[in-house]
């Protein structure tokens, strides 16, 4: 399980090699046009393939999940969130369950007393920092729109200034950048060090982590320590983005390694398990009414089957019943 | 029960080994495996490879091209189930899951855990259907289908109980349920079985019930209970069999007529469906709600459920009742329609005595008892003295599916409130649908299974010891004839002083009939409280 992480290390490590050993022999045109187009199209098209896939998929059955009070009698209150039986439900749920990790919330940690009593302790660590992460992560995106559009939307700048509300260094330290820092360190090192996840964790979990955290490491570390040439970062951006991309030697190799490891980021995503921000959008056990038996649901590919029937059954046993005053629907002879 | 390890050796902190899960190997340790199906019960239902073999063996006798068959299989399912794909995909192993498992909390063994349960089947897809895999193996999380790995399904999907308590707790909504289905579907190609799983489907499919029980054995066994109620209340009942023209088709788990004490709560419903003098039939073709096809494969879940549709046509009943059972109920709620719907030759269901249209029930045409049991109660329709269980203190132990599947919460917990005084929940992170396995689901409610079992009852075992302690608790009510069948050697095991019974039991026990005789002891011939007194001083 060490191994696991040594290799996740590693690759990361030659992936913050291959620009900087690029950029140095000048290929700024790979790295710089090349590799970022290739990236985002295999985002795009990695992602629409994979989402089609699913989507191609049947629901044969309704199959939800249901965490509260079914709707049955009209005077027993029914739990339209946690056991939907409408589409206002549905959206309720799928909302909380997407912007506020509801199941996770649920979670508790089960321990064991000296007098062999099992406990169950509300742990929200994971949910905290869990949470935490993707919406670091979401404001990190959207600040990140100030390099591709131009005129930068109000929203933008509004998340922008909100951001570095705490702007006691220059360039501005954003807060969403420590928090993400914060949660990929707590999320990397709970699979390191708790025994139970280290032991379920393979080489692509670690290597998510720590790929997200270079990422991160390297896009502060130009920001605030190589301070490169931000102008022509954004012009670079601006020129991917219209389709008419030129070649900026002067921003510096820091930033080469960023714009690498998010391509790599990008190419890698729609074939990791980082998917599953669009996997949980198409999940059966919560996308579904529980309106099983309200409204018949349709299996696609059902198909008929042998089954032992009545006039079988009456066959086999028409004595015996006969004998037992069991009604028969053919009298023996 | 003697063989087994003391309780307090079973619990234990569960410590991961330090080698990679993938290379340790399977130990098929004695008490936690079932027997194979045996030959003639594949063939009944025509399944594939039905031999004599012995999980103990070295050559579990497969057909020379099982691989193939498996990855066939698997491709198959997957683009015919979108949970399946969704859940081999989505999974972050983020760990939600793992102390969620009653198997993994009271065994240890770290393949327990939900999210190992469904790698050991994800990583064979991983190498067989995705890209990664086929380029970086070993580094994706892919491996080989290997004889290793088969064994290893074998166990630990028959060490699954389909409760759905992780689907609960995982942000992704992943369900281990409909992993092991699949899984168990693609062991079912190549002839790996369980014999409680197959022989009660081999004689549902032949018999129209689990045990396999004969019509006229039915008759007798109704007969004795109706003989029983009439010894204890002086009521005279009959119950119809195979009734033409009847209002309403009551179907049952067949252990509720077959062993104690499913039986006390197999007299609650017929006491009930008589004092109100309700208009109904039993069925002997018909005569199991339970649905073994649901721990086998779709398929034959399908082939057994048919038969209550089917027999609800012949005999022209306007809907259909089901008894108190947990997996059933995830069949007729979340399957039934789907598979042999629609039934439109029934009606929407309504209370012959209430008026109630059970609106919930409008396509399916079929009601859960408690549902009818707890709409009589509101509409006081029943004469009720609670007082006749005031010799037990009672809990309630929801069952995963009608819990997780269904969410028939507040239904038994109404009829409890209303047929006994002292009700006492169990902790809140051990009912309702974060509820706890009785550990003998899925058709693993065999003995040679018994020291899995106990180990995965223990956390429920544990939340009654804990109101047993506190409020004296000594009845563990339920909704399932599984349970009824597993909870008591579980209790026996861990918590010797309280007994197991469900809800219509204690409900025809505080059910006040008409021309009864003054109650003098229970549905179990057990002294009511008061009596015992009273027959020292007589």
């Amino acid at each position: 399980m060490i191994r696991n992480i040594l290799i996740s290390v590693c690759f990361v490590l030659a992936l913050c090699a291959i620009p900087w050993i690029g950029v140095s022999f000048g290929m700024y045109a790979v790295f710089g046009i090349l590799i970022p187009y290739l990236a985002g199209s295999i985002l795009l098209a990695g992602i629409i393939y994979r989402v089609i896939s699913w989507a191609k998929a049947p629901v044969p059955f309704r199959i939800p999940t249901t965490g509260g009070q079914q709707k049955s009698l009209p005077w027993i209150k029914a739990n339209n969130l946690e056991n939907p039986t409408n589409t206002f439900g549905i959206i309720g749920r799928m909302l909380l369950e997407i912007l506020l990790f509801r199941s996770l919330f649920r979670n508790s940690r089960a321990g064991l007393l000296d007098d062999k009593r099992i406990t169950y302790t509300g742990s929200r660590w994971l949910w905290v920092f869990g949470l935490m992460f993707h919406y670091s992560f979401l404001i990190i995106l959207l600040r990140h729109l100030h390099f591709f559009l131009q005129p930068i939307p109000v929203i933008v700048k509004l998340v922008t200034s909100l951001d570095g509300v705490f702007d006691i260094l220059l360039p501005t330290i954003y807060l969403s950048d420590i928090a993400f820092l914060f949660c990929v360190t707590f999320l990397f090192l709970r699979r390191v060090v708790l025994p139970k996840i280290r032991y379920i964790s393979l080489v692509s979990d670690y290597f998510a982590l720590l790929l997200l955290a270079t990422i991160a490491i390297s896009g502060i570390l130009m920001r605030n320590v190589f301070k490169v040439d931000l102008y022509s970062v954004k012009q670079l951006a601006v020129g991917l983005f219209s389709f008419s991309p030129g070649l900026y030697e002067t921003i510096g190799v820091v930033f080469y390694i960023h714009l690498f490891c998010v391509c790599i980021l990008a190419a890698y995503f729609p074939f990791s398990k980082l998917m599953h921000m669009a996997g949980i959008f198409l999940s059966p056990t919560r996308n579904l009414a529980n309106t099983n038996r309200m409204k018949r649901h349709v299996n696609p590919w059902d198909y008929p089957v042998q089954t032992h029937s009545y006039e079988e059954y009456e066959d086999e046993f028409r004595d015996k019943m006969l004998s037992a005053g069991i009604p028969l629907d053919k009298e023996g002879e | 029960m003697k063989k087994l390890p003391k309780p307090d050796k079973l619990m234990i902190e569960p410590r991961p080994p330090r080698e990679n899960w993938m290379e340790t190997p399977t130990e098929f340790r004695e008490g936690s495996w079932s027997y194979p199906a045996k030959a003639k019960n594949l063939e009944t239902i025509g399944y594939p490879n039905p031999r004599e073999w012995s999980i103990t063996d070295e050559d579990w006798k497969l057909p020379e091209n099982w691989q193939q068959i498996i990855h066939d299989g698997f491709k198959e399912r997957l683009e015919k189930y979108r949970s399946l794909k969704i859940f081999m995909d989505t999974c972050v192993r983020c760990g939600a899951c793992a102390d969620k498992c009653h198997f993994f909390l009271g065994s240890g063994d770290p393949k327990n855990m939900p999210v190992l349960r469904a790698e050991l089947l994800r990583s064979v897809y991983k190498n067989d259907f995705t890209t990664a895999g086929k380029i970086l193996g070993r580094i994706a999380g892919a491996r080989k289908l290997t004889l290793n790995v088969l064994k290893e399904w074998f166990y630990y999907f028959y060490q699954c109980s389909e409760c759905r308590r992780c689907s609960v707790f995982c942000p992704y909504g992943i369900d281990t349920a409909e992993i092991t289905m699949m899984a168990r579907e693609l062991m079912n190609l190549v002839g790996l079985n369980i014999n409680w799983v197959q022989e009660p489907v081999a004689n549902c499919y032949r018999f129209g019930n689990h045990i396999g029980m004969q019509p006229q054995a039915i008759k007798d066994m109704i007969d004795f209970m109706a003989e029983d109620i009439e010894d204890i209340t002086g009521v005279h009942l009959e119950v119809p069999l195979n009734k033409k023209g009847a209002e309403i088709l009551f179907v049952v788990p067949s252990g509720d007529y077959f062993a104690d004490p499913g039986t006390y709560t197999f007299m609650g419903y017929i006491m009930l469906l008589n004092e109100l003098g309700i208009d109904y039939t039993m069925s002997t073709y018909a005569s199991e709600g339970g649905n073994f096809g649901l721990f086998s494969s779709h398929e034959t879940m399908k082939r057994l459920n048919a038969k209550i549709y089917a027999e609800a046509r012949r005999l022209g009943v306007k809907w259909i009742l089901g008894g108190e059972c947990g997996h059933m109920w995830r069949v007729i709620h979340q399957y039934m329609d789907t598979l042999n719907g629609p039934a439109d030759f029934l009606e929407v269901p309504v209370s012959p005595i209430t008026g109630t249209r059970f609106e919930n029930a409008s396509s399916t045409k079929m009601v859960h008892i408690c549902e009818f049991t707890a709409d009589l109660i509101y509409h006081n329709k029943l004469k009720l003295d609670p007082t006749r269980n005031d010799n037990v203190r009672v809990t309630f132990h929801d069952s995963c599916n009608p819990a997780r599947a269904m969410g028939l919460l507040e239904e038994p917990r109404y009829i409890l409130n209303n047929v006994c005084n002292h009700f006492h929940e169990m902790p809140e992170n051990t009912i309702r649908e974060q509820t706890f396995c009785c550990g003998g689901g899925a058709g693993l409610n065999n003995d040679e299974n018994l020291e899995m079992r106990m180990r995965g009852g223990l956390p429920r075992a544990n939340a009654v010891r804990h109101v047993h302690e506190k409020h004296g608790v000594n009845m563990l009510s339920c909704i399932c004839a599984i349970d009824r069948v597993t909870l008591p050697p579980l209790m026996e095991y861990w918590v010797p002083e309280v007994d197991v019974c469900g809800i219509h039991e204690l409900l025809g026990n505080a059910l006040v009939m008409q021309g009864e005789n003054e109650r003098r002891v229970n549905l179990r011939g057990e002294p009511n409280s008061g009596e015992e007194e009273n027959d020292h001083e007589g």
